[in-house]
């Protein structure tokens, strides 16, 4: 999967879709909405820019290393373990 | 309107003339059962119907208000699409226990007393173990046998609760309950077990894997949903709820990343989604309480539609483990879209229909200001965007290429999956037309399309798959293993070896050493001493006597024998016996 000379190309224009996505959308979070829009936030930090986009890109990084790192080693058995 | 005829008894009374028809007659029928249902439910108005009187207990059988209508309605609803999706099933025992299942569930919404709604909440559990037992395997017979069990303890603990409540109060009603006293605890428990709360949860991911196809389309639907039912009815606003739904909210993602099995990895976030309902219960506002009827209903649809899409790749495939399958998008179009759809909704993008339910919990959590509560469900959406909407549309469909060439899914699951992928994208988009009229509770109208709000779940969306795609191209993300992993379930399925074991040496090594001390040793010994003693002791008081008389040596030993011999036989001469009981008299005597 890492060698992208063997990667299909719908799987490069998806991905270079989603960095495009990523990269508007942080662009209108941070330079339009801001420092004026009214975002009927109830919790301050929902008004710091970006907060959303570094909020989801952080947690994901943490689930999987947790999950690979932590859960994986407790609690994974062969697969007939139970038999 | 109480000329309308209750729909649990169109499901479970029709169910059982299934067996009648064969072929299309058949398919035809039963998806006449709930259009039937539906058309009786339109008919329903608010109040209590269908009352009967059993052993001095007024029974209830439909006690309508808002908050049963709304789940009445899904109810029915996914009936008719999981009966289309599993019309190509020949067994009629799997048919009937589907309308089983879907009648006990309606026969508990509109259950207006605790009896009523304590033996349809049993009926359920019976329902669900029939169609574990209809796949026919050794797993599903294990899976069938262990669901039972621990639904028969959940059931006694709470048929206890409910014994004691209504000896408490004097009354069967079934309205809310709140936590105080023994009773209600009990009942909370039973509910709770039904509901897969953490470490209650397990018998959910344990058994419905091992589920036929499309029975895991009921599974997912009936026993979790009627809990969240149970939880809206009895506890509402109970605020240890807000902390039990968080926890079955976020631990289940970390599993869910790491299983395999992708029926498995839907079981888990179909905990995560229930704990965003447990959270609204607990918050207990109108506002939440909505949120939590909402996302049952938006729940309902697309988790059904992804276990439909997960079902159709086992049914062609016959596989679901993320390590044998993916590049079936060439193969299976129609359903890897519907996947992704299903996948967008419990994702809950803009425009899919867990935007417009979810968001609703999020926004009372907010206004309520549970702050840490908001954090981690916020982390929970994520969560699950990553495990659920990222990851079992790309290890089915695409990832790499399994080199699996199959057909696209029969044209009966295409139309279910349809039918449910439109529902999705209808809710989702028009929220106003669709499912906001139905919820039950009073609360300001919600609007979750505003600019700020979209944009917010948009970045957190497209940031966890930017997360999601540099992670895999790091080659960080964990690679499917062929595993097992140990959840609370080891606790009965590897623990109960272990008690067995436990027991088998300290019961039976106590067993055996009674069985050495008493039965072998203390019981010989006495037998030994009644057959022998009486001889030792006469021979011991006739020894002085035959010296006295001048018996030799050898006369002595020939008198011996004879008397032990007769002795241990009982065979005594008329003299002797009279003599050895005057002796043992004339001992008791000075005794």
């Amino acid at each position: 999967m890492s060698d992208s000379s063997h990667r299909p190309k719908a799987a490069k224009v998806v991905i270079a879709l989603l960095f495009a996505a990523c990269a508007i959308g942080f662009l209108i979070d941070f330079l339009f909405l801001s420092p004026s829009f009214d975002k009927h936030a109830v919790f301050e930090w929902e008004n710091w820019p970006g907060f959303y986009a570094v909020f989801g890109f952080v947690a994901c990084v943490l689930l999987v290393l947790v999950a690979k790192y932590v859960l994986r080693p407790l609690v994974m058995r062969d697969e007939d373990y139970y038999e | 309107m109480s000329n309308a005829i209750p729909p649990q008894f169109i499901f479970l009374l029709g169910g059982l003339l299934i067996p009648l028809f064969r072929g299309w007659v058949r398919t035809a029928y039963m998806l006449f059962l709930p259009v039937l249902a539906f058309y009786n439910y339109l008919l329903l108005e608010e109040g209590t119907y269908w009352t009967a009187t059993v052993l001095g207990f007024d029974l209830i059988f439909g006690r309508v208000d808002r908050l049963s209508l709304i789940f009445l309605n899904v109810f029915i609803v996914i009936t008719f699409i999981g009966i289309i999706y599993n019309s190509h099933v020949r067994s009629r025992l799997e048919h009937f226990s589907a309308f089983l299942y879907s009648g006990s569930a309606l026969g508990v919404i509109l259950a207006g007393d605790l009896i009523t709604f304590f033996v349809f909440w049993e009926l359920l559990t019976v329902g669900a173990s029939f169609l574990l037992l209809v796949r026919k395997t050794a797993e599903s017979l294990g899976a069938a046998v262990r669901y039972t069990l621990v639904h028969v303890l959940g059931g006694l603990v709470l048929l206890a609760g409910i014994i004691l409540h209504i000896q408490q109060t004097g009354s069967t009603g079934f309205g809310q309950i709140g936590l105080n006293g023994l009773p209600s605890y009990l009942i909370f428990f039973g509910f709770g077990l039904n509901c897969a709360w953490p470490l209650l949860h397990s018998w959910l991911t344990d058994t419905y894997p091992e589920s036929t196809v499309g029975g895991i389309v009921f599974m997912a639907t009936f026993t979790t949903k009627t809990a969240i039912y149970a939880l809206l009815r009895g506890f509402p606003g109970e605020p240890s709820l807000v902390w039990i739904g968080t926890a079955m909210a976020t631990f289940p993602i970390f599993y869910a990343v790491i299983e395999n099995d992708l029926r498995r990895v839907l079981a888990y976030s179909l905990i995560n989604q229930v704990g965003f309902m447990v959270v609204g219960i607990g918050i207990g506002t109108g506002l939440a309480m909505n949120g939590s009827a909402a996302h049952v209903y938006s729940d309902i649809l697309f988790k059904g539609l992804l276990f439909m899409a997960v079902g159709a790749v086992l049914y062609r495939t016959g596989k679901t483990k993320a390590t044998e399958l993916g590049g079936l998008f060439r193969s299976m179009p129609f359903t890897g879209i519907c996947c992704i759809v299903g996948a967008a909704s419990i994702s809950a993008f803009p425009l899919f229909s867990g935007f417009a339910s979810k968001s609703i919990i999020m926004s009372a959590a907010a206004e309520g200001h549970f702050t840490i509560i908001w954090l981690l469900l916020l982390f929970a959406s994520a969560g699950v965007f990553h495990h659920a909407g990222i990851k079992i549309p790309f290890f089915a469909f695409f990832s790499h290429d399994s080199g699996i060439r199959v057909k696209e899914a029969p044209w009966n699951m295409r139309i279910a999956m349809g039918l449910a992928a439109l529902a999705c994208i209808a809710i989702g988009t028009f929220p106003h037309q669709t499912i906001y009229p139905l919820l039950p509770f009073e609360a300001p109208v919600y609007e979750p399309y505003t600019f700020a709000h979209v944009m917010a779940q948009s970045l957190l969306l497209i940031f966890s798959a930017l997360a999601f795609t540099l992670l895999l191209l790091g080659g960080i993300y964990p690679s499917e293993i062929r595993s097992v992993n140990i959840d609370s379930d080891w606790l009965y399925r590897r623990g109960g070896r272990y008690f067995y074991r436990i027991f088998d040496r300290s019961l039976n090594g106590i067993n055996a050493m009674a069985h050495k001390t008493f039965v072998a040793g203390l019981t010989g010994a006495l037998a030994g001493f009644a057959t022998a003693g009486p001889a030792r002791l006469a021979n011991l008081l006739l020894g002085g006597y035959w010296i006295l008389t001048g018996k030799n040596a050898h006369q002595r030993d020939r008198l011996r024998t004879a008397v032990r011999i007769n002795l241990e036989k009982g065979a005594l001469p008329l003299g002797l016996a009279a003599l050895v009981a005057v002796v043992i008299l004339g001992m008791l005597f000075f005794i």
